[in-house]
C-alpha cells in the first residue's frame, strides 16, 4: 500500500467553507477594487459618498458579508497555513483560539465601521 | 500497484532550485494570502475613522471630517499609491490563482495546470500594469 502524503482532512467543514467563501471572494474583491478605484477614485472618496453608498441595503450587506467572508477565509487560510508548516499539539489548539479570537474582533469592529457609514440603522 | 514517492515536507524552502510550477504556485498563494489577511486587518483600523463622525455636521459637508481627511491624507502620500499597486498584483494573483485552484479541486485541467499558473502570472502583469496610471492618478 502506497503511502499518501496529503495535508487534506477529509472531514474539514472549514475546507468546504474555504471553498465556498473563495468563489464568492473572487467576485466581490474584484468588485470592491474596481468600484473603489476605477469608478471612484481612492483619493476622491468622501464620507459623504461613502455614507450614499453604505445606505443601500444591497451594498450595506454586500460589504458586511464580504467582511465576514473574508476573516474566515484569511484567517482559516493564515491557519491552514500554519498547520501546513507543522503546528500541532497545544501551540495549534492556542493559535486557533488566538485566531479566532482575533476574527471575532475584527467582524465586530467592521460591523461597527459599517454602521457608522450607513443612515440605514 | 501505485508507487510510493518521498517528496520531502513541503516546507523544505531550501530545495527552491527543484520547485515545479505547481510548488511555486502553491508558495505564491500563502505568500499573498498573508498579505491580504494582513492588510485586512489594516483596512478595518484606517476605515475606523469613520466611527465618531456625525453624519450631519458641518465638517462633513466640507469634507473636512478625520475619515475624509485620514483617506485624502495617506492618497496624497506617493508610497501609499505605489502600496496600493502591490496590493492590486497580490490581489489579483490569489484571485486567478485561487480560480484554478478551483479547476484544480474539481479535477479540471490538471494536465495543463502548470500551464494556468503562468496564465495566472501573465494575466496579474498585464492587469497591474494596465492599472497603474489609474493608481497614481493626481499623485505625481
Amino acid at each position: 500500500m502506497a503511502e499518501h502524503y496529503s495535508s487534506f482532512e477529509r472531514k474539514g467543514w472549514r475546507w468546504f467553507v474555504q471553498r465556498i467563501t473563495a468563489v464568492f471572494l473572487i467576485g466581490v474583491l474584484a468588485f470592491h477594487f474596481v468600484l473603489l478605484h476605477f469608478v471612484n477614485h481612492a483619493a476622491e472618496i468622501s464620507f459623504l459618498g461613502t455614507q450614499a453608498r453604505m445606505s443601500q441595503v444591497g451594498y450595506f450587506a454586500t460589504m458586511w458579508l464580504f467582511l465576514v467572508t473574508a476573516t474566515f477565509h484569511g484567517v482559516n487560510g493564515v491557519y491552514n497555513g500554519l498547520v501546513n508548516i507543522g503546528l500541532e499539539g497545544a501551540q495549534r489548539k492556542v493559535v486557533a483560539a488566538i485566531l479566532t479570537i482575533a476574527s471575532l474582533l475584527l467582524i465586530v469592529q467592521g460591523t461597527r465601521v459599517a454602521i457608522a457609514m450607513t443612515s440605514l440603522f | 500497484m501505485s508507487q510510493s514517492y518521498d517528496r520531502g515536507t513541503v516546507e523544505s524552502f531550501g530545495r527552491w532550485r527543484e520547485f515545479s510550477a505547481g510548488m511555486w504556485a502553491w508558495i505564491f498563494h500563502k505568500f499573498t494570502g498573508w498579505i491580504l489577511a494582513g492588510y485586512l486587518f489594516t483596512h478595518i483600523a484606517v476605515l475606523s475613522t469613520a466611527i465618531g463622525v456625525d453624519p450631519g455636521s458641518q465638517a462633513v459637508i466640507d469634507g473636512a471630517d478625520v475619515y475624509t481627511t485620514t483617506l485624502h491624507g495617506l492618497e496624497a502620500l506617493l508610497v501609499v499609491r505605489f502600496l496600493e499597486i502591490g496590493l492590486l498584483a497580490v490581489a489579483v494573483f490569489h484571485i486567478m490563482n485561487g480560480i484554478r485552484l478551483l479547476f484544480v479541486d474539481l479535477g479540471l485541467g490538471l494536465e495543463v495546470q502548470d500551464k494556468s499558473f503562468y496564465a495566472s502570472l501573465v494575466l496579474t502583469a498585464a492587469i497591474t500594469l494596465a492599472s497603474i496610471p489609474t493608481f497614481l492618478g493626481g499623485a505625481l
